[in-house]
């Protein structure tokens, strides 16, 4: 079935009777080639680009859950370039780049909306590292634009320009930036690998990985053993978890961020705005409500529900950015685990365990690498080589030292990230 | 999340700074490999952990705090000095 503007027209006229579902529920069938564990976004993805780049059908997708209810639901939607990171400012590049094709790559309205992003700024000194990051960002293929504090102005005339604490200098906005629907982007991932004959398999999961002579064998799951040559691990905050079954310990520690959203109100914050200073950022669902949030509560986390000391903190700097937000009611709030690394960069890479791959470690920025995750995943898992995007993302970097990618410069240690 | 530091009683968790697992840490000529598990991996359990958290806004303690990372509920806090970390 695809989707087209007659095709909308036609189901309007004639009642909406002719949409089908978008994926098939089958059974898991004993034997795979490639074994993806965790539908998430990057999951989903990385089966899409198996199918659809290097023309495998024979993949399955196990998730424990069900299909978008993991962290591509639990984000704030933020899509954007990365900076000043060689090994990880081109992954992202790419990842903006495939963005920006998705919807006809899909054919699925995914919401994405170019809105731009401002990184406000608040002194002289940050000004200077603005226009040093936006020289980065337009070195790198990307797009960066310095805005004065008129020129935030006249984007977002909301915000309290004469804080005292943290006035408003200007903000570097970055054009291409902006938000997409997540549900969407796992929903449309998952349409189009299972239109390329990939097997979706819910409620399914993984409670072993079977490995003899050091290869990978298959999995055990609570919809019983399936067998397969290749197995991705992709499972984000449960990486610890599900490389343990595979005798492995990982780099990484699980973190809770929580995010929020208002009710829904009329269009007024139409991008995204980042106050640094305050970790705070919001941005305007289509739907009306405010979605906004700030840094992790910064102790190891499963609970998916944070801490009313980060619930406060990111009130106050709301407030202290945009007053007017103390009229909106908060509807909902919600934590999302995340798989910290120690440098802050992900993983995409072989283990010491023959075709069993890793793809995890995505920090707070996994939403916006969806595209790229999968599309180098896949490219790893069926060529047996690194994408040349990501090829810094090797799991051996903590271990000899080099290539450490560290995304806030602060050190690669666990706590500063 | 309120931890009980030994010294100071019930406070809030924003009294504290929060460190990480609670490792032994390996000899300096141990090598590569202990030295990469002291400082890189770790177990991350999802249920009961032990971690080092620092009494910052108190006593200056460095505290080795057992917890349940699913359910934020805090079992036991001693001294680093007195733990056997």
């Amino acid at each position: 079935m695809r989707f087209s503007g007659l095709r909308v027209l036609k189901e309007g006229l004639t009642g909406n009777r002719g949409w089908t579902p978008h994926w098939r529920d089958p059974e898991p069938k004993s034997e795979y080639d490639i074994l993806i564990i965790g539908g998430g976004g990057h999951g989903l993805s990385t089966a899409y680009y198996l199918a659809r780049k290097h023309g495998l059908r024979n993949i399955a997708v196990l998730e424990k859950g069900y299909i978008g209810g993991g962290n591509v639901g639990r984000n704030t939607t933020i899509v954007r370039a990365n900076y000043f990171l060689p090994g990880n400012s081109e992954f992202y590049s790419h990842s903006l780049k495939l963005w920006e094709g998705l919807e006809q790559d899909l054919n699925y309205n995914v919401m994405h909306s170019q809105r731009g992003i401002i990184n406000l700024f608040h002194s002289d000194g940050q000004r200077d590292a603005a226009a040093r990051r936006g020289n980065a960002m337009i070195n790198q293929g990307d797009d960066a634009e310095l805005l004065d504090r008129d020129g935030v102005r006249r984007f977002a005339p909301y915000l309290d320009f004469e804080n005292l604490r943290f006035p408003i200098y200007g903000g570097l906005y970055h054009k291409r930036g902006g938000t997409a629907r997540h549900d969407a982007v796992a929903w449309g991932y998952a349409r189009g690998a299972d239109s390329r004959g990939v097997d979706l398999i819910q409620n399914c999961e993984v409670t072993g990985i079977d490995i003899e002579g050091g290869a990978v064998q298959g999995v055990q799951t609570t919809r019983g053993a399936i067998r397969a040559s290749k197995v991705g691990i992709v499972v984000a905050g449960r990486s610890s978890q599900v490389a343990a079954m595979a005798g492995m310990r990982l780099p990484v520690e699980s973190h809770v961020l929580q995010a929020f959203v208002t009710e829904g109100l009329k269009p007024v914050v139409d991008q995204v705005i980042t106050f640094g200073m305050g970790h705070f950022y919001i941005s305007q669902s289509d739907k009306g409500g405010l979605v906004f949030g700030g840094d992790i509560d910064m102790y190891a986390s499963y609970a998916a529900r944070g801490n009313l000391p980060a619930v406060e903190h990111v009130m106050e700097a709301g407030m202290a950015l945009m007053p007017m937000i103390g009229k909106a009611k908060v509807l909902r709030s919600w934590g999302g685990i995340m798989d910290m690394t120690p440098d802050g960069s992900p993983i995409i890479d072989r283990t010491g365990i023959e075709g069993l791959f890793l793809n995890c470690g995505w920090n707070y920025g996994g939403f916006k690498a969806v595209p790229a995750s999968g599309d180098c995943f896949a490219h790893l898992m069926a060529t047996g080589r690194p994408h040349p995007v990501a090829t810094g993302f090797r799991l051996d970097r903590f271990r000899t030292g080099h290539g450490i990618l560290d995304e806030e410069g602060t050190g690669a240690q666990h706590n500063l990230h | 999340m309120r931890i009980t530091c030994p010294i100071c009683g019930e406070r809030d968790r924003r009294e504290f700074y929060y460190r990480g697992a609670a490792l032994d840490r390996p000899d300096p000529e141990a090598g590569q490999e202990a030295w990469d598990d002291y400082v890189y991996l770790r177990d991350n359990p999802a249920g009961r952990t032990r971690d080092l958290w620092y009494h910052d806004a108190g006593c200056g303690s460095w505290l080795v705090v057992e917890r349940d990372t699913v359910s934020h509920a805090i079992l036991n806090v001693a001294l680093a000095l007195d733990a056997d970390a």
